[in-house]
């Protein structure tokens, strides 16, 4: 039989041999509508070794790539640079299959491996810095924990100068393209963005530090190989200098109003203030939680520099969604940001207080006193809430011009 | 005596546990860690720490 699934050459001496998932729709929480893909790579050396496995379900595909380019009795080595399951699920039974000499991982990674699937097999590990010889050519490994797992690590092929970087720079985007350079500049941008807001986001200082590191180590990069999405070999510099700006989290006139609703008054005052905003020259997004999903709210929030929330009470509590889209949002911990919170009730009004102190727990700089409304609000309310907006407005312009 | 969690990773070190890992004693204050102390979660350095 021919191949049913090929392996495509990504360099010199390297093959993708991942699998496609074009119709995975949800990652712990963080939507994916265009779905994604799980690379794992072969580098042809004289040892010839595996980078990354697939998720379980996908072996038999990665598999089929693989004895596109060689037998499975080839490999000698695979390198696991992150444990989480979307590359490791199939890896014990890959280990199995393929009886490779070495299976390797960071000494966090080999204590992860070996939690999630308590089985006996033997994975080395490795040190920051190690280089491991393949004969012919050598990979070395840099740890970078926390980008985004305790376990992730990058490695690095200097003979065809790519860089295998697991999670980073990587994007859920189900292709059969698998280069840069094959794809829509704004989609790459718009894809890298939301799964960077998603992902990565909570580790910027982190991934501050390897950006860093790896110019420190003064590898020359062509080719950034990640574990997901397209492999980038046009504008490497491009996707770097977009991490710089996203980890540094620097705000921009831009404020994100969001909002949950149950008779239509948050939602009232919700697009007013958004209105108010925006006649100061604020670019603004209005969110409505009754519609729109938590990873396009954090996507939004990542170039902001103002969040503005607000909620019914229900209950003597936010709208559940509200609440939802506040802990995803408290947990991928973005920073620099100031804001204020709205809402209407219809007898306690916990909710306005509520918002206001998950914004402080999560450092954002409270600059306007928060306005809510019994009921529906009147025309004097929604002025309130114009002049609520032009305050937001104004000081997100005090702290551009610092 | 006090816990100082880390910003990073969202680790506790609690000097009642110390962390026998990384060869630290019970009872060290956190103050009291070497310089060269890292997270023993995400290998943050002390800085990234802050009082819990």
């Amino acid at each position: 039989m021919s191949n049913v699934y090929s392996a495509i050459k990504v360099s010199d001496h390297v093959y993708w041999v991942g699998a496609i998932d074009w119709t995975i729709r949800d990652f712990h929480g963080y939507t994916t509508p265009h779905g994604s893909t799980y690379n794992a790579y072969l580098v042809m050396a004289d040892e010839i070794t595996l980078i990354d496995t697939v998720k379980a379900p996908f072996k038999e595909e990665m598999i089929a790539r693989i004895k596109s380019v060689i037998d499975l009795s080839q490999i000698k080595y695979i390198i696991s640079n992150h444990s989480e399951m979307d590359h490791s699920g199939c890896l014990p039974e890959v280990i199995d299959i393929i009886k490779p000499k070495k299976v390797f991982a960071s000494a966090v990674g080999v204590k992860t491996l070996q939690e999630l699937f308590h089985d006996q097999h033997e994975i080395i590990p490795v040190k920051d810095g190690e280089i491991l010889s393949l004969g012919n050519m050598d990979l070395t490994f840099m740890e970078t924990r926390m980008i985004h797992w305790p376990d992730s690590m990058f490695t690095y092929l200097a003979k065809d100068q790519l860089l295998f970087s697991q999670d980073a720079f990587g994007m859920h985007l189900a292709t059969l393209e698998r280069f840069d350079d094959e794809i829509p500049a704004a989609t790459l941008e718009y894809e890298a963005a939301t799964y960077y807001a998603n992902i990565v986001l909570p580790y910027s200082p982190v991934v501050l530090k390897a950006l860093e590191k790896v110019t420190k180590a003064g590898w020359k990069i062509k080719f950034i190989a990640p574990d997901h999405g397209p492999v980038w070999r046009k504008d490497i510099s491009g996707i770097i200098s977009l991490y710089q700006k996203w980890a540094g989290q620097k705000p921009t006139a831009k404020a994100v109003v969001v909002y949950a609703t149950m008779w239509h008054s948050t939602e009232k005052m919700a697009s007013v203030i958004a209105e108010s905003i925006a006649q100061e020259g604020i670019k603004v997004k209005l969110m409505s939680m009754n519609e729109v999903h938590r990873s396009e709210v954090v996507y939004e929030v990542l170039n902001a520099g103002a969040l503005i929330v607000g909620s019914s009470t229900l209950n003597n509590n936010i709208l559940p969604q509200m609440a939802d889209v506040m802990i995803y949002l408290k947990g991928l911990k973005p920073t620099n940001l100031i804001g204020a919170a709205f809402g209407s009730y219809g007898w306690s009004g916990e909710s306005v207080r509520d918002l206001e102190q998950i914004l402080k727990d999560m450092k954002v700089e409270i600059v306007a006193p928060s306005v809510s409304v019994k009921h529906v609000p009147d025309n004097s309310v929604l002025e309130k809430c114009h002049e609520f907006g032009k305050v937001i407005a104004a000081e997100l312009k005090k702290r551009l011009a610092t | 005596m006090k816990k100082y969690v880390c910003g990073i990773c969202g680790y506790v070190y609690d000097p009642d546990k110390g962390d026998p890992d990384g060869g630290i004693s019970r009872g060290t204050l956190f103050e009291k860690l070497p310089a060269d102390w890292t997270c023993p979660v995400c290998g943050a350095s002390k800085e990234e720490f802050s009082p819990e």
